[in-house]
């Protein structure tokens, strides 16, 4: 009997329960130790569960012997590869170096795993190194592939002329600090402004249908959809160079070069704007459904206001492909090195098709300009998905706290609103005159005449 | 969670619910249900369908507009379109037997070296990496995809390729009596020998689209391992499995369809990368079946160099390459699609 289980109790109660106690001690304790002359056993107190520190088990990671081996086997293939290097070299270049090195680490590896595992744990081993290491290799790639760029372009990247002049009158063979990509990036960025002025609204009224009207002729267009996703995009600008180039007559201009960029990107904006608008949660249209309201105004007022950031994630993965497109460009917008912001007449040369004509050329200085050129590709693409990768980050619906707190004072300005409006509803009918029941008579006294509180008010 | 995986995993449902069915419920006591749209309703649904129906068309538009004009050179060729080598639609034969062996040549390079980095990048974002780097390490396979090609291009024609030389060279010295890998004009264990027959190959062109495509297939693949079930996962551990005992008879089982789908979906890419290859290759127009050898040709770089050429015909010939490119793409693609769709719904049978 402990005194925790009972209910809180007066001080009366309790001072009885301490007497009761007592007694029950004074009764008992003669009969412990009546027999013994010697004393009592004490047994220590055997600690309770809680009384247990928590420390969980580890149940995973490295062990010190795995480490030796790790570093061991890492030290003796590249000794070893290096010996043969300089001794009986097979091979020659860096590349040979790193795979038989590697190749040496993983047989080494498993050895001195055997001297300690069964055969089951060496193979896991085995595989855990392979599988890490081509993980590794292809981060690696990545890491090189933009390294390599970034340190090949940055001495044209760092020069000012290069974002303030256009190519007009530097020649091929001229220094860096002559000529740049202005023109480039204008018409990269006025190409952009029009295939997205094609590409979003029609996108987004694509991806609306695919979410929002199941039916056969859906499937039909989702299945159409996703084969156009992988369609080459070179066979975009084969389609637009045939039609508005050969047929229409139209010339190489940015427009054109819009267009099939719009081709391209369209498949793409589609299937991830009907992922993020089918994220959505259903019982939140299903209220606005409930609350009596029309299919397009709840895809107005409910399904796209949640889905923003989503769509704008879509929007802007859509716009990085667009950017590093070169191949629908090369076909359609022509090559000119001065500056032109008609996108209807004349080439209008972009950053990737700036990349590609400068490369091109043997001239030491254009290709390190091209390298620039595609930091500066690189740059705007690594921006654009950092954004993307920012807004996407988000589930559908959550807000930032900045948001969030814009959406509370409006919530609150809502609710003060709906407050005032019902007060004066209230009022207004509370005015109305209420013809009395015939057979009450035409007054009775009690009530005041002709007033009466109308039924139903909030 | 990245989007390209987030579409592959939610494009096998049916779409939501129709918030009108139209479809009454059946039985003998059925209540009838029916919707009357208001007319703002009517108009939003033409509006929508009408959006639909214009992608639709354009879609349809690009492919029917290839066919139609390239029927010309087609109609020309005959069969000899497919069995020619030499590319001169102007005078004498036109054909695509060389482009498309190299196209071919170059997917196959780039699908064998991307399905084991696609498959071990899978592997270890889901398996191995530690929690808390599977986000970004996701995101980093995602900016990959998003890495221009044209910048693949530059890496490859100017870094990778005069490191890959060696590699070549020892791959031809060793094992040049398989005959895709032989190497006209290279002569064993001659240290004079010239570099230059090992530039420019397929093998090179297709090293660079292999990281191209790698992030594709890693993404749908990694999608699929991810979603193997827990308790058959935490099952095998209970019966003694090692970590790579598990995902044997576990993830990997589990995410056959998908392996095979992103590689599908890794070649349908591969077969069209066009300005990585342009940039990398010496075009020629003879059947070259050595991967290791300078000079190969593929079917969208023959585009994108000859777009200029000034005859109509010579305009329906390219058309009717970029037509045997697209009925190619589209089928790798629907075989794609189909599997890992398949693969989805096998995986629903886990309760």
């Amino acid at each position: 009997m402990t005194t925790t289980m009972e209910p809180p109790a007066s001080a009366e109660s309790t001072a009885a329960l301490a007497r009761l106690r007592d007694v029950e001690l004074t009764t008992e304790m003669p009969r412990v130790s009546a027999p013994a002359a010697h004393p009592p056993t004490i047994t220590p107190r055997r600690p309770s569960e809680a009384d247990r520190p928590v420390v969980p088990r580890r149940i995973g990671g490295a062990r010190v012997s795995d480490v030796y081996s790790l570093v061991a086997a890492l030290a003796s293939s590249l000794c070893t590869t290096g010996l043969w290097w300089s001794d009986a070299s097979p091979f020659n270049g860096i590349l040979g170096f790193v795979v038989v090195s590697w190749a040496m680490f993983v047989v080494f590896y498993g050895v001195l795993v055997s001297f300690d595992e069964k055969r089951t744990a060496v193979v896991d081993r085995i595989v855990q190194v392979i599988v890490t290491s081509l993980a590794f290799l292809v981060f690696a790639c990545l890491a090189l592939v933009i390294f390599y760029t970034v340190e090949q372009g940055w001495r044209a990247f760092i020069h000012t002329n290069f974002y303030t002049q256009d190519l007009r009158t530097t020649p091929p063979g001229a220094p860096l600090t002559k000529g740049g990509v202005l023109h480039a990036l204008m018409g990269t960025l006025i190409e952009l402004a029009i295939t997205l002025a094609f590409a979003v609204p029609l996108g987004v009224l694509g991806a609306v249908f695919l979410a929002e009207v199941p039916g056969k002729f859906n499937r039909f267009v989702r299945t159409i959809v996703e084969a156009m996703t992988a369609l080459p995009d070179i066979l975009a600008g084969l389609f637009v160079y045939a039609t508005l180039i050969l047929i229409f007559g139209m010339g190489f201009c940015g427009f054109a070069a819009s267009v099939a960029l719009a081709i391209t990107i369209l498949p793409i904006i589609m299937r991830t704007g009907d992922i993020v608008l089918r994220l959505v949660a259903g019982n939140l249209k299903e209220a606005s459904y409930a609350l009596g309201t029309s299919q397009w105004r709840t895809v107005w007022h409910v399904t796209l206001p949640t889905a923003r950031a989503g769509l704008a994630t879509a929007v802007i993965l859509g716009a990085a492909r667009a950017i590093g497109e070169t191949s629908p460009v090369l076909l359609t917008a022509g090559f000119n090195t001065n500056f032109n912001t008609n996108a209807f007449s004349g080439p209008m040369v972009s950053l990737p098709l700036e990349v590609y004509q400068d490369v091109g050329t043997p001239q030491h200085t254009s290709i390190e300009r091209g390298f620039g050129t595609a930091t500066l590709l690189l740059v705007l693409v690594v921006v654009l998905f950092t954004i993307a990768r920012i807004l996407g980050g988000r589930g559908p619906g959550a807000l930032t706290p900045r948001q969030q707190r814009r959406r509370e004072r409006a919530s609150a300005r809502d609710a003060a609103r709906i407050d005032a409006r019902h007060e004066d509803e209230r009022r207004r009918r509370s005015r109305q005159y209420v013809r009395p029941h015939p057979t009450t008579g035409p007054y009775s006294s009690s009530d005041p005449p002709g007033f009466t509180e109308a039924p139903g008010g909030f | 969670m990245s989007f390209d995986t987030l579409i592959d995993s939610l494009e096998t449902s049916d779409g939501t619910a129709d918030p009108f069915p139209r479809e009454p419920a059946r039985g003998p006591l059925a209540r009838k249900f029916v919707t009357n749209l208001s007319i703002a309703d009517r108009a939003f649904r033409r509006l929508l369908y009408g959006g639909g129906g214009l992608v639709l068309v354009i879609m349809v538009l690009v492919g029917s507009f290839l066919f139609y004009r390239a029927w010309t050179a087609l109609h020309k060729a005959g069969f000899s379109f497919f069995t020619t080598q030499d590319w001169n639609p102007d005078g004498g034969g036109f054909g695509i037997a060389a482009v498309l062996v190299g196209t071919m040549l170059i997917a196959l390079v780039a699908i064998v070296v991307a399905l084991p980095l696609a498959l071990g990048t899978a592997l270890y974002i889901s398996e191995y990496a530690p929690a808390r780097f599977k986000r970004s390490l996701v995101a980093v396979v995602d900016l990959m995809a998003a890495v221009p090609s044209v910048v693949y291009g530059l890496w490859g024609a100017f870094l990778l390729q005069w490191q890959v030389i060696s590699l070549s060279r020892w791959i031809s010295d060793w094992f040049g009596w398989i005959p895709i890998f032989a190497v006209n004009g290279a002569h064993r264990h001659d240290p004079l020998a010239t570099a230059t027959v090992y530039t420019s190959s397929s093998f090179i062109a297709g090293l660079v689209v292999a990281l191209m495509v790698t992030p594709i297939a890693c993404s749908i693949m990694r999608e699929a391992f991810g979603q193997a079930p827990a308790g058959e996962r935490e099952g095998a551990y209970a019966l003694g499995a090692t970590r790579w005992g598990m995902i044997r008879s576990v993830v990997l089982p589990f995410g056959t369809g998908a392996i095979i789908g992103g590689t599908m979906l890794g070649l349908g890419r591969a077969l069209g990368e066009t300005i990585a290859v342009v940039m990398i290759i010496s075009p020629v127009f003879k059947i070259q079946p050595h991967i290791l050898q300078n000079g190969t040709s593929s079917i969208s770089s023959l585009i994108a160099l000859r777009y200029g050429e000034s005859s109509p015909f010579a305009i329906s010939a390219l058309m009717a390459a970029g037509l045997t490119l697209f009925v190619f793409t589209l089928l790798v693609n629907f075989a794609a699609a189909s599997v890992v769709a398949r693969s989805r719904s096998g995986a629903l049978s886990e309760a």
